[in-house]
C-alpha cells in the first residue's frame, strides 16, 4: 500500500506530497499523521503541497480535518506553495481551511511555525514566572 | 424596342458623379473634419466605377446576383472606416441615399418620353440602392460593435495592474465595475504575480470601485480568503464612506479582514507586519 513519508525534523513533521493525491491515499496520511504527531509529541507539522495540482473537496476537507486533528492535539500545522488555481478551486468549493495556516514556500512555512512555537514558549516561561513571583 | 438602362446609366457616368458629389457637398451633414473633399470624390469615383461596371440590364433586377460582390466589397470597406473614423449613421446613410437621387435625375432626363420604361427602371433602381443601403448599415454597425469589442478588451487588459510597491508587498488598485468575469482575473494576476514575486502581503485598494454590492463584496472577500490560503496576507483598502455605509447595511462581514482608509495607511500597516521602520533621516546626522 502506497504511503507518503512523513518526515521528523525536530519539533516538526515535514510532509511534501510529490504526487497527485487520490482518496484512499489522503485517509492513510491524514491517520499516519495524527499518529506521528502523538507518538514523537511533535509541536508543528509542514505540508507541502507545491506539486499538487488537482484538489476536488475531499482532499480539501482532509487538509481541513488533519489542521483541526493537530490543533486538539497540540500542533500547529502550516499549509505551504499552493498553487494559484488550487487555491482558486478550494475557495469556490467554499473551503477556506480554517485552523490551518499557509506561508508562500517551505522556508517561510517553517519560520511561521518556528515563530509560533517560540511565541507559545515565551508565555508559558512569563506565566511561570509570574507564578515564581507570586 | 427597349433601351438598355445600364448601358444608358454608363454613358452618362460623368455627369451622374458630379451631379453625386454636388449634393454631397451641399449637404449640411458634410463632415470636411473628418474627411477631405479630394478622399469623398476619390471613394465616390471607386464606388461609381464599380458599381456601374457590375451592372446589367439582366442582373438589375436580381439583387442577389454575384455581380454586385464586389460592390458590396467597396461599399463594406467604406462604411467600416466610417464607422472607425466617427461618422455618424446618418452621414454614412447620405452618401449611400445620395447616389440613388443622382442616379434617378440622369435617368429622368434621358428617357423623358418613354413613361414605361421610365417607371420600369425606377423602381429597380430605387430597390438596388435600397439594398445597398441596408448593406452599408450593416456593414456600418459592425464596425462600430467592432470598436466597442476592442475597447472593452483593452479595458480589461490595461485595469488590472499589480504593482509591487515594496520587495514582499504587492499593490493592485482596481479601478471600475467588479463582476465576476473581472474578479477571476483580478484575482488569477494577483495569485500567480504573489507566487512569481514572493510576496507576503497583498494591497486591493478599491477607491476607484464606484459601487459596491453584496455580489462584489462576495468577489472581494473570495480573493482575500483565496490570498491567505496561498500563505499571503490580503488588506483591503480605499473604502469610501458610501462603501463602508452599503457594506454595513447589506450587512457583510467584512470583520475578519484587514481594511484600511487609505492605500498610504494599508503601506504603513504592511510595514509595521514586515517590521520595516520607515524614517526621515536627521538633517545634522547626514551631514557627517
Amino acid at each position: 500500500m502506497d504511503r507518503i513519508p512523513i518526515l521528523r525534523m525536530g519539533h516538526f513533521l515535514l510532509v511534501t506530497i510529490q504526487i497527485d493525491l487520490y482518496d484512499r491515499l489522503a485517509t492513510n496520511l491524514e491517520t499516519d499523521l495524527v499518529q506521528m504527531v502523538n507518538k514523537t509529541g511533535a509541536k508543528g507539522v509542514l505540508i507541502d503541497i507545491s506539486a499538487l495540482s488537482i484538489v476536488d473537496s475531499f482532499m480539501g476537507r482532509i487538509l481541513g480535518n488533519i489542521g483541526s486533528m493537530s490543533k486538539i492535539m497540540d500542533a500547529e500545522t502550516v499549509v505551504v506553495g499552493m498553487q494559484p488555481a488550487v487555491a482558486i478551486t478550494l475557495i469556490e468549493l467554499g473551503l477556506e481551511l480554517k485552523g490551518v495556516h499557509t506561508a508562500l514556500n517551505v522556508e517561510k512555512g517553517m519560520t511561521l511555525l518556528q515563530e509560533k512555537i517560540t511565541s507559545y514558549d515565551e508565555e508559558l516561561l512569563d506565566n511561570e514566572d509570574h507564578s515564581e513571583q507570586g | 424596342m427597349k433601351a438598355d438602362i445600364a448601358k444608358l446609366l454608363q454613358k452618362k457616368k460623368k455627369q451622374i458623379l458630379e451631379d453625386w458629389m454636388n449634393d454631397q457637398l451641399k449637404d449640411e451633414g458634410l463632415r470636411e473634419d473628418l474627411m477631405s473633399n479630394e478622399e469623398l470624390r476619390e471613394q465616390s469615383v471607386e464606388l461609381l466605377d464599380v458599381l456601374l461596371k457590375a451592372l446589367t440590364d439582366t442582373n438589375l433586377s436580381d439583387l442577389q446576383s454575384a455581380d454586385f460582390e464586389p460592390v458590396h466589397e467597396i461599399l463594406s470597406g467604406i462604411s467600416i472606416s466610417r464607422a472607425r473614423q466617427g461618422f455618424s449613421p446618418k452621414e454614412t446613410g447620405v452618401f449611400v441615399f445620395s447616389l440613388k437621387d443622382a442616379l434617378l435625375r440622369s435617368l429622368l432626363t434621358e428617357v423623358k418620353d418613354d413613361t414605361d420604361l421610365l417607371v420600369d427602371a425606377f423602381s429597380k433602381i430605387n430597390k438596388l440602392m435600397d439594398s445597398l443601403g441596408v448593406v452599408t448599415f450593416e456593414t456600418f454597425i459592425k464596425g462600430r460593435e467592432e470598436v466597442i469589442l476592442r475597447q472593452t478588451d483593452e479595458i480589461t487588459e490595461i485595469s488590472t495592474p499589480v504593482i509591487q510597491v515594496w520587495e514582499g508587498i504587492l499593490a493592485l488598485p482596481i479601478i471600475g465595475t467588479l463582476d465576476s468575469a473581472r474578479t477571476q482575473v483580478v484575482m488569477e494576476n494577483l495569485l500567480q504575480e504573489i507566487v512569481e514575486t514572493g510576496s507576503t502581503i497583498a494591497i486591493l485598494d478599491i477607491s476607484g470601485v464606484p459601487a459596491v454590492d453584496s455580489l462584489v463584496a462576495q468577489h472581494l472577500i473570495k480573493t482575500v480568503a483565496a490570498t491567505r490560503l496561498m500563505g499571503a496576507e490580503c488588506i483591503i483598502s480605499g473604502i469610501r464612506p458610501e462603501i463602508a455605509q452599503t457594506v454595513v447595511h447589506l450587512g457583510i462581514d467584512l470583520s475578519n479582514i484587514v481594511t484600511k482608509a487609505s492605500l498610504a495607511s494599508a503601506l504603513k500597516h504592511s510595514f509595521s507586519m514586515l517590521k520595516l521602520d520607515v524614517k526621515r533621516i536627521q538633517k545634522d546626522k547626514a551631514a557627517f
